[in-house]
C-alpha cells in the first residue's frame, strides 16, 4: 500500500507496516491534503509558525512557533486562561466556529498549511479528532454515538460499521463494558464511560492525531487511570496532544511537554527535561506550585 | 404585637393568591360544566350513532341531520393544509435562525415573526378571500369563491411565527457540547443541523407542531370568513366545507333561539372541539416535560 517509506522520525518502517490499518490512515490522511508526493512519514506531525490567535482585540495565544513531534504525547500545561484551549482548536480548526476568533500564522499539518483557502475545514477535522473536557456524547445509542462519524461520511456497509465501532470500542477499552448493551443510550453511562465513548467516537473514523482537552478533569482517579492507559496504547498508532492541569498525569504520560503563559509557550521539550528546570525558570516555578 | 400583624398579613395576601389561582380553575370548570350539560341536552334528542357516523350536517333544513364527520373532515382539512405549510418551513427557519443566521440577521428575523404573530385573525380572513382566493383562481380555474385551500395557506403562514418560536426554542436547548463534538468529528453545518440538533430537539418539535395544530383546529375567523359555511364531507380542498369553529360561529351570530336543538348542537361541536385540542395537548405537554436537557 505505501510504496516506499522513508524512516526520517522516532518511529520505524516496521512500526507503521505491524499497524494495517496505521498505514491507512496515514495515505489517506496525505492523500485527503493533496500531497501524495510525501509518503514518508514526518518526524513532526505539527509545524507552528508564528501562531496568534485574537478574540476581538484581546490577544490569547501569542507568537507561538513549535514543532510537535509525531507518535508520542505532547502535553499542553500552563495556568488557567493562558491560552492552551485557544492553541488546541487551532490545530482543527475548531477556532474557526467562534465568531469573533482571529488567527494568523501558519499550521502545518504534514507539512501542508491548514489554513491554506483550499483546504476543507470538515475534512481537516475527520483527520484531527477533538475531545472534549466535558463527555459530551450524542443523545443516541452507544453504538450510533461510534458509528456517526462514519455515517455522515456516507459510509453504507452495515458490516463495516458494525466491525469499525466494534474496533473502536476495543481500542478505547469499552468493549467488555458495552458489548451487551450498544443498543441503549449513551447518556445512560458513567462519566469515565462517557468520555472513552467519546474517545472511541473519535477513534472511529481512523484520525491521524487526537486533541485532548483536559479530558479527565470531570473523572475521578480511577477512570483517569484507565484512561492515561488507554492514551498509552493509542500513541503506537495516533499522535496525541493533550491539555492538562495534572502535572502528575503530565509527567506520567508524556514524552513532550509544552508550558504556556499568558499567550506565550515559555517551554517546549522533552517531558524528563521540562520537569527537571531550575526553580529559577518560570516553568520550574509553576512545577513547583509557587504560582500559577 | 408586631408577629402578630405580620402573620395576619402574610394570612391575607396567601388568600389573595389562593383565590385568583382558583377562581381561573373555576372558569374553567365552569364553561366545561355548560358545554357538557348542553351536551347531553343535545344528545337525549340525536342519538350519538347518528352524530358520529353520519355523514350530513343539516341543522338548519327542514329535514335535519346531525352527522358531524363533514365538520370534522372540514376541520382537519384546513388545519391540514396549514400544517403542511407550517411544519416544513416553521423547522427549516428555526434551523436557519439557530445554525446559519448571524446575530444581525436573528435580530430583524425575530421581530419581523412576532409582528405576523400579532396580526389579528380577521385581517389574515380577509387576506385569504381577498388576495389569496383570487390569485389562485388563476391557477386553478375551478376553485370556488369560498375553499378549504385558501384559508388553509394562510393559516399555515398565521402559525407559522408559533412554530419557529417553539422550535428555536427546542434547537436552542441543544447543548453546545453536542454541536462541538459533530463539528469535531468532521460534520458539515448542514449534517450538524440535521444529523444532530434535530433529533436531539426532536420532541420538543413535536410539541410545537401538537400545540400549532391545536391552535389550526381552534382558529375561528379566519376559517368562518374564507371557507364558506357549507358542510361537505369531502376532503377536496376546492369546494367550499364548514369547520367546528365557522359553524359554532354560524350559529351564534344568526337569529337560532336558545334551547333550540340547532342552538344545542354548536355545545356537542364544542365538545367535540374540545377533546381534539385537550389530546393534542396533553401530548404536547408530555412531549415538552421529556425533553432531556
Ligand atoms: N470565545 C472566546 N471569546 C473571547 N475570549 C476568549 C474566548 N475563548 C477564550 N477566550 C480568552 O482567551 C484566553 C485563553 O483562553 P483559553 O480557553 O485558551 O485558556 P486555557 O488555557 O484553556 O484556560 P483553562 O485552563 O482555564 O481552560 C482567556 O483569557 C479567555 O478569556
Ligand atoms: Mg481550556
Amino acid at each position: 500500500m505505501i510504496v516506499k517509506i522513508v524512516n526520517k522520525g522516532h518511529y520505524t518502517l516496521w512500526r507503521l507496516r505491524r499497524s494495517h490499518m496505521n498505514a491507512l490512515r496515514c495515505v489517506h490522511a496525505l492523500t485527503i491534503l493533496g500531497n501524495k508526493n510525501r509518503y514518508y512519514m514526518e518526524k513532526h506531525i505539527f509545524e507552528i509558525k508564528n501562531l496568534n490567535i485574537y478574540y476581538h482585540d484581546f490577544q490569547a495565544v501569542k507568537n507561538v512557533s513549535v514543532a510537535i513531534p509525531s507518535y508520542v504525547i505532547t502535553a499542553i500545561i500552563g495556568p488557567s486562561g493562558c491560552g492552551k484551549s485557544s492553541f488546541l482548536r487551532s490545530m482543527n480548526r475548531m477556532n474557526d466556529l467562534i465568531p469573533n476568533a482571529k488567527l494568523t500564522g501558519e499550521i502545518l499539518f504534514h507539512g501542508v498549511n491548514i489554513y491554506d483557502p483550499l483546504i476543507s475545514e470538515v475534512n481537516l477535522r475527520r483527520r484531527v479528532g477533538m475531545v472534549f473536557q466535558k463527555p459530551n456524547p450524542f443523545p443516541f445509542s452507544i453504538f450510533a454515538n461510534v458509528a456517526y462519524g462514519l455515517k455522515i461520511q456516507n459510509i453504507k456497509d452495515k458490516a463495516m460499521i458494525a466491525e469499525r465501532v466494534e474496533e473502536s470500542l476495543k481500542r478505547a477499552f469499552l468493549w467488555d463494558e458495552v458489548k451487551d448493551r450498544l443498543k441503549k443510550p449513551a447518556l445512560e453511562l458513567s462519566g469515565g464511560q462517557q468520555q472513552r465513548l467519546c474517545i472511541a467516537r473519535a477513534l472511529a473514523v481512523y484520525p491521524d492525531t487526537l486533541l485532548l482537552d483536559e479530558p479527565c478533569s470531570s473523572l475521578d482517579p480511577l477512570a483517569t487511570a484507565k484512561i492515561e492507559e488507554l492514551l498509552q496504547k493509542l500513541k503506537k498508532e495516533v499522535n496525541i496532544i493533550i491539555v492538562t492541569h495534572n502535572l502528575q498525569q503530565a509527567k506520567r504520560i508524556s514524552e513532550y511537554v509544552g508550558f504556556f503563559n499568558s499567550g506565550e509557550l515559555v517551554d517546549f521539550g522533552p517531558t524528563k527535561e521540562i520537569f527537571e528546570r531550575s526553580a529559577q525558570s518560570m516553568v520550574g516555578r509553576y512545577i513547583q506550585g509557587i504560582f500559577g | 404585637m408586631y408577629k402578630h400583624t405580620f402573620q395576619t398579613k402574610e394570612k391575607i395576601i396567601e388568600l389573595i393568591f389562593g383565590f385568583c389561582g382558583m377562581f381561573s380553575l373555576f372558569i374553567t370548570l365552569g364553561i366545561m360544566g355548560i358545554i357538557f350539560w348542553e351536551t347531553t341536552l343535545f344528545f337525549k334528542e340525536v342519538s350519538l350513532f347518528e352524530f358520529m357516523f353520519s355523514t350530513q350536517w343539516t341543522p338548519l333544513f327542514s329535514i335535519k341531520h346531525f352527522g358531524v364527520l363533514p365538520l370534522i373532515t372540514g376541520t382537519l382539512l384546513v388545519a391540514g393544509i396549514a400544517m403542511a405549510i407550517a411544519m416544513p418551513t416553521g423547522v427549516l427557519m428555526a434551523i436557519f435562525m439557530n445554525e446559519y443566521a448571524n446575530a444581525k440577521v436573528r435580530r430583524i428575523l425575530k421581530p419581523v415573526l412576532e409582528i405576523l404573530a400579532g396580526i389579528p385573525t380577521i385581517v389574515y380572513g380577509y387576506f385569504a378571500l381577498l388576495s389569496v382566493t383570487p390569485f389562485l383562481q388563476k391557477v386553478i380555474p375551478s376553485l370556488s369563491g369560498f375553499n378549504a385551500i385558501s384559508p388553509g395557506i394562510v393559516m399555515g403562514i398565521m402559525i407559522l411565527p408559533m412554530v419557529v418560536s417553539l422550535s428555536d426554542d427546542a434547537f436552542g436547548a441543544v447543548p453546545k457540547e453536542m454541536k462541538l463534538a459533530a463539528y469535531a468529528l468532521g460534520s458539515s453545518r448542514f449534517q450538524v443541523a440535521f444529523k444532530i440538533i434535530l433529533p436531539a430537539a426532536m420532541s420538543g418539535v413535536i410539541a410545537a407542531f401538537m400545540l400549532a395544530i391545536s391552535r389550526a383546529i381552534g382558529e375561528t375567523m379566519l376559517v368562518a370568513i374564507a371557507a364558506g359555511m357549507k358542510p361537505a364531507f369531502t376532503l377536496n380542498p376546492l369546494v367550499p366545507i364548514q369547520t367546528i369553529t365557522s359553524y359554532i360561529v354560524q350559529i351564534s351570530l344568526g337569529d337560532t333561539p336558545v334551547g333550540t336543538l340547532a342552538y344545542r348542537s354548536i355545545f356537542a361541536v364544542a365538545s367535540v372541539l374540545f377533546i381534539i385540542t385537550f389530546i393534542f395537548n396533553v401530548i404536547a405537554q408530555k412531549l415538552r416535560h421529556s425533553l432531556k436537557y
